[in-house]
């Protein structure tokens, strides 16, 4: 059983963000990066199924940001091996790109299960997993947070909008776009994480280039403040009493 | 089977856990006497008290600890440390080695904590916020408080705020009486603002080495930039750790808590103490300033300058004194800890509180608002007994709030 991780770094929203003096982009200066969310659960979900199957794990970053700091992590929790894409641009790809980036590398290559966040900061409408399964002709499966390997296959659960789940059935290879993992992301201690640091093998492959993209920013921005907003201030007691004194002026609360 | 070899500790056991880096020698010192397991609060919800956990570790059994639910129900309240007659380092040595082993065995951590663990890895303090928001509390206190790389120039006094009184909502506040008082004082001090970093007291005592060596490494990188000569702190548990630890891994300087600094400018302070605030207060000490560093007496001495503050004192005081049960990452195992407990130990400290009658509950931690706080209103004590720190009572009798 072969599994690949598809991962790429994020900024930090913790860090704050800023827009470059174009206007059309952010800011890639004030930004500091880290691994995208959804994606640190799909190398958690790959994990587990490698204790539980002796699964072969290897994990693909999008050089983007810290990529070495979060390979190095992934070999630290447990991952096999760790590859750094190589995107020949500046600037991060495009959700197209990004999954034509990740088809070209592993085109070819024997993997029975590719996992990747269901979606990014950066890529809300959590199109990556599934542009990629259409480049690889590979079925895909989106917002999944259960993964259990059955002969040759994969047994899935789905989240579904109203608190519904199903399970699902898929033929191997596939792409599998996690929301979660069956538990938290676990910890590496400091101490390990900077030793593998010391000696990591982080290696490089060069992906396809980009074609020109179809689609560009025109304009970014921050959202304007609507003339009907208020700004509560106060302590967290105060804010807390006024949001129940608006709520209940309009009568939500009883 | 030999004798303990402590298998788990992970890599070269450094001047970190030195109880630890010859461990099965130190132990051997201990005589049984169970001292430890009869002063630990928290012995009843450990599977093995320090006293068993000790014999086990003795006889090579050291991973049947570190599997069982003992290493995370150390408060660090140190009163076995303090009492022991082989003078064995429990709460400093041992406990953080069982937790060290927990996570280099790669277990789940609590939730809660791994959080915290990894916002101090990523921020610098266990809450996730961005490190240059950490001296936005001082925009607000209405005095001057400088940022010594603005200063350029040496202070007489650096001011090491810390998180909880840099980013929780009751510390800031704290923090802000504390700059007033400082400013009425005529004190010539400086905070390091964005550079200031956890001190990794917590860090320490969850076992997680590495990101205390991070810390460590940053820390004295940062404070050995500037020019003071002393450091005050508003959190006893970093002022520990800054005194008795980094001292052996290079950090040496002159640090006091500020219960101490204050204590000792009382000619200065009392004539500014003006208002009469006609109440009776108990004082909770807290482990850090009491058991570990023996500052028993300045708290003392500042409330009692208050004019017309009583001073009553609880069951149990100075050295006996009650932990409220969140030391050494504690804090964030709450959930875990009540799971297992039949009262929580902040809860049994205030009932104390509440029986000496003393409408004030005095502290000098900044945990400890917010905690016993939580306790009052869950013993419903909440019409009887307010939490005060020291600072916020000298600044209401100064005026300068
Ligand atoms: S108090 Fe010290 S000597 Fe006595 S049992 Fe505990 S560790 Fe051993
Ligand atoms: S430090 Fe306190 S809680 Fe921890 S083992 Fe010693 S007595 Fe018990």
């Amino acid at each position: 059983m072969n599994i690949a991780v598809l991962t790429k770094q994020v900024a930090d929203l913790v860090e704050g963000i800023e827009i470059d003096a174009s206007g059309r982009a952010v800011d890639r200066d004030s930004i500091r990066y880290i691994l995208s969310e959804s994606d640190d659960h799909a190398l958690e979900e790959a994990l587990l199924l490698k204790e539980r199957s002796q699964a072969h794990v290897e994990v693909f970053s999008l050089e983007t940001g810290e990529v070495r700091d979060g390979l190095c992590t992934a070999l630290a929790k447990g991952a096999d091996r760790v590859v750094m894409i190589l995107a020949g641009q500046e600037t991060p790809p495009s959700n197209h790109a990004a999954a034509r980036m990740f088809a070209s590398v592993l085109k070819g290559l024997p993997f029975d299960l590719i996992l990747t966040g269901v979606r990014a900061i950066d890529d809300l409408d959590g199109s990556v997993g599934g542009l990629l399964a259409g480049y690889l002709g590979l079925p895909y499966v989106g917002l999944v947070r259960k993964v259990e390997l059955v002969d040759g296959a994969a047994t899935v659960e789905k989240e579904y909008p109203g608190g519904f789940a199903a399970e699902l059935g898929v033929k191997l290879p596939a792409v599998l776009g996690i929301q979660a993992a069956e538990q938290p992301p676990r910890y590496v201690p400091v101490t390990r994480l900077r030793q593998v640091m010391k000696t990591a093998q982080v290696e490089e492959q060069e992906a396809e280039p980009a074609s020109e993209e179809p689609v560009s920013v025109e304009r970014m921005y921050k959202p304007e403040e609507g003339a009907g907003a208020a700004m509560l201030s106060g302590s967290a007691e105060e804010i807390a009493r006024q949001i129940v004194n608006l709520l209940s002026e309009r009568r939500v609360t009883r | 089977m030999g004798v303990a070899q402590v298998p788990s500790i992970p890599e070269t056991p450094g001047p970190l856990f030195p109880e630890l880096a010859s461990a099965e020698e130190k132990f051997r010192k201990c005589i049984q006497c169970g001292v430890c397991s009869g002063s630990c609060p928290m012995g009843e919800a450990m599977d093995y008290a320090p006293r068993k956990a000790v014999k086990m570790l003795l006889e090579g059994r050291f991973n049947e600890v570190v599997e069982s639910n003992t290493p995370w129900l150390c408060v660090s309240c140190h009163t076995c440390a303090v009492r022991c007659p082989s003078q064995l380092a429990i709460s400093d040595g041992l406990f953080p080695a069982l937790r060290a082993a927990v996570m280099a065995e790669g277990k789940a951590l609590d939730q809660d904590l791994q959080k915290a663990l990894q916002n101090t890895y990523l921020y610098g303090n266990p809450m996730g916020i961005s490190p240059k928001k950490r001296a936005d509390w001082a925009k607000t206190a209405g005095v001057p408080v400088p940022i010594i790389s603005q200063l350029r120039r040496p202070v007489d006094v650096l001011w090491i705020v810390e998180c909880y009184p840099s980013f929780e909502p009751r510390g800031q506040e704290i923090s802000k009486l504390l700059a007033r008082i400082l400013n009425a004082l005529g004190v010539d001090f400086a905070i390091l603002g964005h550079e200031e970093r956890c001190l990794g007291d917590c860090e320490w005592l969850a076992g997680e080495r590495g990101l205390f060596e991070m810390l460590i490494e940053r820390n004295i990188e940062i404070l050995g930039k500037y020019k003071f000569r002393e450091i005050i702190m508003t959190d006893p548990h970093s002022y520990r750790t800054l005194l008795n630890i980094y001292p052996a891994l290079g950090g040496r300087y002159k640090v006091k808590p500020v219960v101490q600094f204050l204590a000792e400018r009382l000619d200065q302070l009392k004539p500014r103490l003006k208002k009469k605030l006609n109440t009776t207060a108990t004082y909770h000490d807290s482990c850090c300033l009491g058991r570990k560093t023996n500052h028993y007496e300045e708290p003392r001495l500042l409330l009692r300058a208050i004019p017309g503050l009583k001073m009553v004192e609880m069951v149990q005081n100075r050295e006996s004194s009650l932990c409220c049960g969140g030391g050494a990452s504690t804090i964030y195992l709450d959930r875990f800890i009540q799971e297992r407990m039949k009262d929580r130990l902040a809860d049994r400290r205030v009932m104390q509180a509440a029986a000496t009658g003393a409408g004030i509950l005095a502290v000098a931690c900044p945990f400890e608002p917010a905690r016993f706080e939580d306790a009052v209103k869950l013993t419903g004590n909440e019409e009887k007994l307010v939490v005060r720190d020291i600072i916020e009572l000298l600044a209401e009798s100064m005026e300068v709030q």
